[in-house]
């Protein structure tokens, strides 16, 4: 029963994984940059919903709307002042950027919030959550609901870039800039797209990062990040599906690590993993190999 | 040495080298890309200080070919043999060890470095100073980095081009780039030199040019040299023995008279030419 | 005489600013003009520099990127600590060479042991698995536990009780990092190490191997078809930059009382990153400027407290905007060809005109 509840847990802890590497994913597939900000624009939306939640008294769902909302505007104003004019810059200065704009982030949290952390009051209080097999299995209102988002997420996500024109247009441009170009795409307009969606992603992300994990402060969005930046490599960067095995893979890792051999070494165990399965698949698990032309 | 080796029947070899170990010898030779086959059955002996030509159509499989005998690829099926050695279990760094040495159709160089850095990039294998005796700046170090320079002097003279040591390659116009390839090849002291496309974007005077210094490395050197060259004057005008691929295939194989007079290659890739 | 090469004269000019810079502070700091703030400021201002140019090996010259440099830093840090305090009987300065030569050393093991099976990935894969093995190390450092006693030294991976110690002391508390350091590192064994570093990087730069290594930077095809070992090169700069990385952290910590493995997280590695990349890639000048001045100024907008990160990180973005503006990198290149145009009409000057950046 125990490595039910572990299993089930860890792929709850592996769908917000999975939500924020779809940000991570996504916006390496069209710019091929790593956005080191996107893990802070996580914790900006939890932010923006604590303080709709609890300083204005609204109700959660709105809390969650207008985070999606503050956050997909945040992606896209990142997007035009920092990476934009960076296009055909050296992708080590891309990356220098977006760890400037993560500090910015990080800062700026700092000072209109303070470093106190913030108790985060879950978006599904009002239900206790199922309970199972006579009491033995509790699980959580949050761990349910956090993996029927990443279904929907993913169902919806697989609809729009196979079915939708601008979700074919995402894929046109992350296969080829320029070709996408000359077939009439909007390349400025797709890629801003592209960070709305994973930007309004990271505020879902957050929102249920901090309903499971109830600690909130300026720093909140860095490991999550880092690890769900590991989970779109470990899935092969640059693809959907890819994102979403990472994640769950990365989150059922880390909770059996924890559980079964320890506690404090569960992130080494983690990035170790991610190690291993690299050097056996150079570019990830669904990750597509590219040769180089001589 | 002492062996005779049997030469195919359909061999262009020059018969000064008829009695040496061809420097070059492929046998059904082939590769695969995912299913779809790029090279087939390519057979081939290259003399000892013979310039041979690889022609073709666009896309016929030649720079394919230049990729399997250096082992940018892995071939699927058939054996090279290096000066009688079969390449089959060395890897890209080993093959040039052994004694091929490659330009670029799509120029190559180490772009950030001086034109004479990229000579001695060539000459790495035969100066010898190790890590230590560099941080250390020991005698070593002094002597061996002494000797680089001068032989990196002494090959880039071959093109007259010792003016230009200290360029910045990748500054250098497109010819020059060109030539610096080919003494960054030669530097690695190669017995057979891959030329791929060695006369593109160069003026008709450069190409003259170009060709009587390809006879003079051969003529120093005492090295074979094969080149892929759409320029046909060129080809023409220097190669010994030339062979002819389409789709993959060899399609015909013989002296450049015998080659400007076969029918099949006229049609394949001549005859197109001349309409163009 | 012989002509002195462009790169020599720009090396020379380098070791120059580090040896003036030094005179001059050593001059200030002794007729008591420098503040107790920036004093604090000099051995970590030395450990940034030797970590922004043993980065720049990797990322600049090697051509790799690097997230997890700060990993190797601990290391020797960590090392550095438990040999520096178990050698109690020896005078102050050997301990602390020392410390730097086996914490390097033991740096230099681990970039080996992570550098044999990474270094075949290219790219941003190589760049995540540094990072993945930088947070596995600090991951590690904060569950090792290190006592010495008369017995000599005792590791634990559960508990400071569990080092079954006789009356000796703890050097490494799990989370709580190293602690009961002594105070060895000086500001002069902080330029000594950045002279070693410095002649050790410029040497290896202009040398076979180092030409070897840029090949493989510059074009990894290429480097193979004139028979340069890629993976041999790729491990020679990579080792011999944690092997660095490493003297740096022993001299870092053994500047403390005490040092987190917190310390040398992401984020550290990311600061050094920063110096190596505003200082320009390869240009190891450079990077010694840029560490100086970035770890100057956060200690020199303490007027403006709260906002000196947010400043830094505006700084950042914006140095990053202008540097790779396309129009005003055009007109910076079309200025560099009209003084070398200049130079070259008048060959005089071309001589005694100071050097271009490598």
């Amino acid at each position: 029963m125990n490595l039910l509840l572990n299993l089930i847990n860890g792929i709850s802890l592996g769908s917000i994984y999975a939500i924020i590497a779809l940000g991570y994913t996504m916006v390496y597939g069209i710019a091929k940059m790593l956005n080191f900000a996107h893990g802070d624009v996580i914790m900006v939306g939890a932010y923006i919903c604590f303080c709709t939640v609890s300083y204005l008294s609204l109700p959660p769902a709105a809390g969650i709307l207008l985070a999606m909302l503050v956050c997909t505007v945040l992606g896209i104003v990142i997007e035009r002042l920092a990476y934009k004019p960076l296009r055909s810059a050296p992708s080590l200065a891309v990356l220098i950027t977006a760890i400037g704009v993560s500090y910015f982030l990080q800062n700026a949290a700092l000072l209109i919030w303070k470093s106190d952390p913030k108790v985060f009051t879950s978006v599904v209080d009002g239900w206790p959550g199922l309970t199972l097999f006579g009491g033995q299995l509790r699980i959580s209102a949050v761990t349910i609901v956090t993996i029927l988002a990443n279904i929907v997420i993913m169902i919806a996500l697989t609809l729009f870039t196979g079915k939708t024109k601008m979700g074919k247009a995402m894929r046109a441009v992350s296969e080829d800039k320029g070709a996408a170009q000359l077939m009439g795409i909007n390349v400025n307009s797709t890629i801003s797209l592209t960070f709305a969606i994973g930007s309004g992603l990271a505020a879902i992300a957050g929102v249920l990062l901090c309903s499971a994990y109830p600690t909130l402060m300026p720093t909140t969005g860095s490991m999550p990040g880092i690890k769900a930046f590991t989970a779109a490599v470990l899935g092969g960067i640059g693809s959907i599906p890819g994102a979403m095995l990472g994640g769950i893979l990365l989150g059922v890792i880390e909770i059996f690590a924890k559980a079964y051999i320890s506690t404090q070494l569960s992130d080494a165990i983690v990035f170790a993993v991610l190690i291993v399965v690299l050097l056996i698949k150079p570019t990830g698990l669904l990750g597509k190999k590219i040769n180089e032309k001589v | 040495m002492s062996k005779m080796v049997p030469v195919p029947s359909n061999s262009i070899i020059p018969e000064r080298d008829l009695d040496k170990i061809p420097v070059l010898e492929t046998k059904h030779l082939g590769i695969d890309f995912g299913g779809l086959t790029a090279v087939e059955d390519f057979n081939l002996t290259i003399g000892r200080t013979e310039i041979a030509g690889l022609i073709g159509p666009n896309g016929a499989g030649k720079t394919t070919v230049f990729n399997l005998l250096t082992k940018v690829y892995q071939p699927t099926r058939g054996t090279i043999l290096l000066n009688g050695t079969d390449t089959a279990n060395l890897n890209a760094v080993q093959v040039n060890k052994a004694g091929i040495a490659r330009t670029f159709q799509n120029i190559r160089l180490f772009s950030n470095l001086t034109v004479e850095d990229n000579v001695k990039i060539g000459l790495h294998n035969s100066v010898n100073s190790g890590m230590f005796s560099s941080i250390l700046r020991l005698p070593r170090h002094w002597k061996s980095e002494r000797a680089a320079h001068e032989q990196a002097l002494d090959l880039l003279s071959i093109f007259d081009m010792q003016d230009l040591a200290d360029h910045e390659a990748g500054a250098l116009p497109y010819g020059a780039q060109r030539r610096l390839e080919i003494v960054r090849a030669l530097a690695t002291n190669p017995s057979l030199l891959l030329l791929d496309e060695p006369a593109a974007g160069m003026n008709p005077s450069e190409t003259a040019e170009l060709m009587e210094n390809i006879r003079k490395i051969r003529d120093t050197f005492q090295i074979a040299i094969m080149l892929i060259e759409h320029d046909m004057n060129l080809v023409m005008g220097i190669c010994e023995g030339i062979a002819v691929l389409n789709y993959g295939k060899i399609i015909a194989k013989g002296t450049p008279s015998e080659i400007q007079n076969n029918p099949q290659v006229i049609e394949a890739y001549l005859g197109k030419q001349k309409e163009g | 005489m012989k002509k002195i090469s462009k790169t020599t004269r720009s090396n020379l000019i380098t070791y120059a600013l580090v040896i003036v810079a030094f005179v001059v502070v050593q001059s200030l700091v002794a007729g008591g003009q420098v503040s107790s703030s920036l004093k604090g400021q000099l051995i970590p201002i030395c450990v940034y520099i030797c970590m922004a140019v043993s980065l720049n090996l990797t990322v600049g010259i090697l051509g790799e990127l690097s997230l997890g440099h700060a990993g190797f830093m601990s290391v020797g840090a960590f090392t550095g600590v438990i040999v520096a305090i178990s050698l109690q009987g020896l005078p102050g300065p050997v301990r602390l060479l020392l410390a730097i030569v086996i914490g390097g050393a033991t740096a230099a093991v681990a970039g080996v042991i992570v550098g044999v099976p990474v270094l075949r990935l290219q790219g941003d894969y190589l760049a995540i698995v540094t990072l993945a093995f930088g947070e596995i190390i600090k991951n590690l450092l904060n569950n090792i536990y290190v006592g010495v006693d008369s017995h000599g030294l005792h590791f634990s991976a559960t508990d400071t009780a569990s080092l079954g110690l006789d009356n000796g002391i703890v050097l490494i508390n799990g989370p709580m990092g190293a602690v009961g350091i002594e105070k060895l590192s000086t500001f002069v064994a902080g330029f000594l190490l950045i002279l070693f570093v410095l002649t050790v990087t410029l040497n290896l730069i202009r040398s076979r191997s180092g030409r070897a290594i840029m090949a493989v930077r510059d074009n990894r095809i290429a480097a193979e078809s004139v028979g340069i070992n890629i993976t041999k090169y790729k491990l020679m700069a990579f080792v011999t930059s944690a092997a660095m990385a490493g003297m740096s952290g022993a001299l870092y910590a053994l500047n403390y009382s005490s040092v987190l493995p917190k310390k040398f997280d992401f984020n550290t590695s990311i600061l050094v990153l920063v110096f190596v990349v505003l200082g320009g890639m390869g240009n190891i000048r450079g990077s010694i400027i840029a560490a100086t001045v970035l770890t100057i100024l956060p200690e020199a907008l303490r007027a403006v407290n709260d906002y000196r990160m947010l400043l830094y990180a505006i700084v950042l973005i914006l140095v990053m905007l202008v540097t790779n503006n396309p129009i005003l990198k055009n007109g910076w290149n079309l200025i560099k060809e009209k003084l070398a145009f200049w130079r070259r009409k008048t060959p005089e000057t071309a001589e005694k005109g100071v050097g271009a950046d490598e």
